[in-house]
């Protein structure tokens, strides 16, 4: 499967698993659907036959709420069947929202913020001291870029020269109620993770050619790599790009669903099998004259505080 | 207690490559000795407790032994969730080693007093809790902990705790060690503040009370058969411990006493749930807050008239 076949059915799946399960965060899932198309295609080094292999590559997924793009990826690579993703959220299932190592494929459980990056820096750190040659990779939120605990594990990475180590922050501009800008900025990104000494690669996240060229052009020379991949939240679905309400809101019978899978269907690559509307959907539901839609839902949107200086702006 | 559990654990590394310390910044003079006989066995985190769990966790993944080090309750409450999440759900073998149980940094201040770390650790699953009495119980435990798997947590004193064992060559993990039979009155006492009951034992044998004591280097998980055994057959059941009280080594064993259908009256000696607010070393502030020999024998006689 090529990564554009695989990050295009990852988005499929996400849509159908959060749509069945009333999940959240399909806004997380689209953005950073690119990045682990090409790394499960193209980049990492697995074995679907033995999950803990010695020499396969460590992934971690440390925006563990975007779950279902890991279940789908790993899924369609062959570690489970992909019937099992309509069980995602469901009870008895293996499949939680937030990712759980109890999934074959899965090196570490995350859904707190914040530690994914430190765990692979151990992982990274334990493979240079064995002398080890597999790489250990782990891709952050932007908004998770405000934990205090990445900034830690930023420091650390540098001081012991973990080049092993190359972490994806997937910068989609949004967190949880806003903008990121308009939450606890972390702007500029790239510069941050610069002045903490990491090599830094700044790409559009949602381009698989830029994706691929950033994971083969990583430098082992004794500091770790960041790739600052820009993405769109709710990348792929018209009605849900840059907009805060599909952090939390699922795809819902109508309307939402029928939009979603039509225009995914127009972006189909070749070679690609929807598994959930072969065909896509024939007539589908157009959104009601007051749908709310592309309204801003953020935070800032209706929060005034007056303590507040009237020459800035929150 | 801490230079015998690094060097017990300097020794162990010897034969165990797999064994690795992550300290906080902390060990001066300490671990010293461990750095310079194993240099690529111990990695200094910087003051930066939450990473450095988390990095634990991920190396022990990868087939280390891992004991991170610091001291009070850096090692516990400041990065809980990630001893939580990454350690104790993965089961990783990672060995929380806390220097400083209780009042060790009397005068430091509240900000270093580990007193909520025996009922925050006993609450998580998959994680031991152990909480050695003397230097025989540190060393036994710390030979234990190595071979034992998981995430466990080790509350160690300082130094200059009284001999309470000979030796012990049966050590167990989860069993409690008899010290001295007596009758109607039992004292079961966890960690360090085992050297006031020797001089609380004193002044109650002066009165003519004559207690057995055990001590629980672990109290997770409990030796719940001695515990039953001693309600059967004793009067007062008295735990010791310096601790704050709510959640505490006297909560487990109330816990197992609870649930039996008669059973010893339980007496808990610890903080009476509150912050350390005076200053001063060790001995004062377990005298001041009623964990002293002479204030746990005053405790006992009262209840006993």
């Amino acid at each position: 499967m090529t990564s554009e076949q695989l990050a295009w059915k990852i988005r499929r799946h996400g849509v159908e698993m959060t749509h069945l399960s009333g999940g959240s965060h399909i806004g997380a899932i689209m953005s950073v659907a690119d990045v682990i198309g090409v790394l499960y295609a193209e980049i990492l080094n697995f074995d679907v036959e033995n999950p803990k292999a010695e020499n396969r590559d460590r992934f971690i997924l440390s925006k563990g709420h975007a779950g279902a793009a890991i279940y789908a990826a790993l899924a369609e690579s062959g570690f489970f069947d992909t019937d099992e993703l309509k069980t995602h959220y469901q009870n008895g299932s293996r499949l939680s929202g937030h990712v759980s190592h109890h999934v074959p494929g899965v090196d570490f459980s995350t859904g707190s913020l914040g530690h994914g990056l430190s765990a692979a820096a151990g992982m990274a750190l334990a493979a240079k001291q064995d002398g080890k040659a597999h790489k250990n990779y782990v891709i952050l939120g932007d908004g998770e870029c405000n934990e205090g605990s990445v900034w830690e594990a930023a420091l650390f990475a540098v001081h012991f020269g973990l080049d092993n180590l190359v972490c994806i922050v997937d910068h989609n501009k949004m967190q949880s109620l806003d903008f990121c800008d308009k939450t606890l900025s972390t702007t500029p990104l790239a510069g941050i993770w610069q002045s903490f000494g990491w090599n830094v690669i700044e790409i559009d996240g949602n381009d698989h050619n830029q994706c691929r060229k950033a994971f083969q052009n990583i430098q082992a020379n004794g500091k770790p790599t960041v790739i600052i991949a820009n993405t769109i939240k709710g990348k792929g679905i018209s009605y849900m790009e840059n907009d805060i309400l599909w952090h939390y809101r699922f795809p819902h019978e109508g309307w939402e669903y029928d939009i979603a899978v039509t225009e995914l269907h127009k972006s189909k690559p070749e070679g690609v099998e929807d598994p959930y509307t072969p065909h896509g959907i024939k007539n589908p539901a157009s959104p009601p004259d007051d749908a709310d839609v592309y309204a801003d839902h953020t935070m800032s949107a209706t929060y005034k505080p007056t303590w507040f200086g009237k020459e800035q702006q929150l | 207690m801490r230079d015998t559990f690094v060097r017990t654990l300097t020794e162990l590394a010897d034969k165990n490559p797999a064994v690795e310390v992550v300290t906080g910044d902390l060990g001066f003079g300490v671990l010293k000795p461990f750095w310079e006989a194993h240099p690529d066995q111990l990695i200094n985190a910087g003051i930066a407790e939450q990473n450095l769990t988390s990095v634990a966790a991920g190396m022990a993944l990868e087939g280390k032994t891992v004991f991170t080090y610091s001291i009070g309750n850096f090692p516990t409450l400041r990065c809980l969730e990630q001893i939580r999440n990454d350690c104790a759900y993965h089961d990783a073998n990672v060995k929380i080693i806390c220097v400083g149980g209780g009042f060790v940094y009397g005068s430091l201040g509240m900000s270093h007093h580990a007193t909520e770390d025996i009922a925050v650790m006993r609450s998580l699953p998959n994680v031991t809790v152990l909480c050695p009495g003397d230097l025989v119980e540190a060393e036994a435990v710390t030979r234990a902990i190595v071979d034992y798997p998981g995430t466990c947590y080790v509350r160690l004193g300082r130094g200059g705790e009284k001999r309470i064992h000979e030796s012990l060559p049966n050590y167990e993990i989860g069993k409690a060690i008899p010290v001295s039979k007596g009758e109607k009155i039992a004292i079961f006492s966890t960690g360090a503040i085992f050297e006031e009951i020797e001089e609380a034992t004193e002044i109650l044998k002066n009165s003519g009370i004559n207690p057995t004591i055990y001590t629980f280097p672990t109290v997770k998980p409990l030796d719940t058969q001695v515990i039953k055994e001693i309600a059967a057959t004793h009067e007062i059941i008295v735990t010791c411990e310096e601790h704050n009280l709510a959640g505490g080594f006297g909560s487990a064993v109330a816990e197992v006493l609870a649930e039996l259908p008669c059973h010893a009256r339980l007496l808990r000696i610890g903080m009476n749930d509150k912050y350390c607010t005076l200053v001063g070393d060790q001995k004062y502030l377990r005298h001041q807050y009623g964990m002293s020999g002479k204030k746990i024998a005053e405790r006992i006689l009262t209840e006993v008239k």
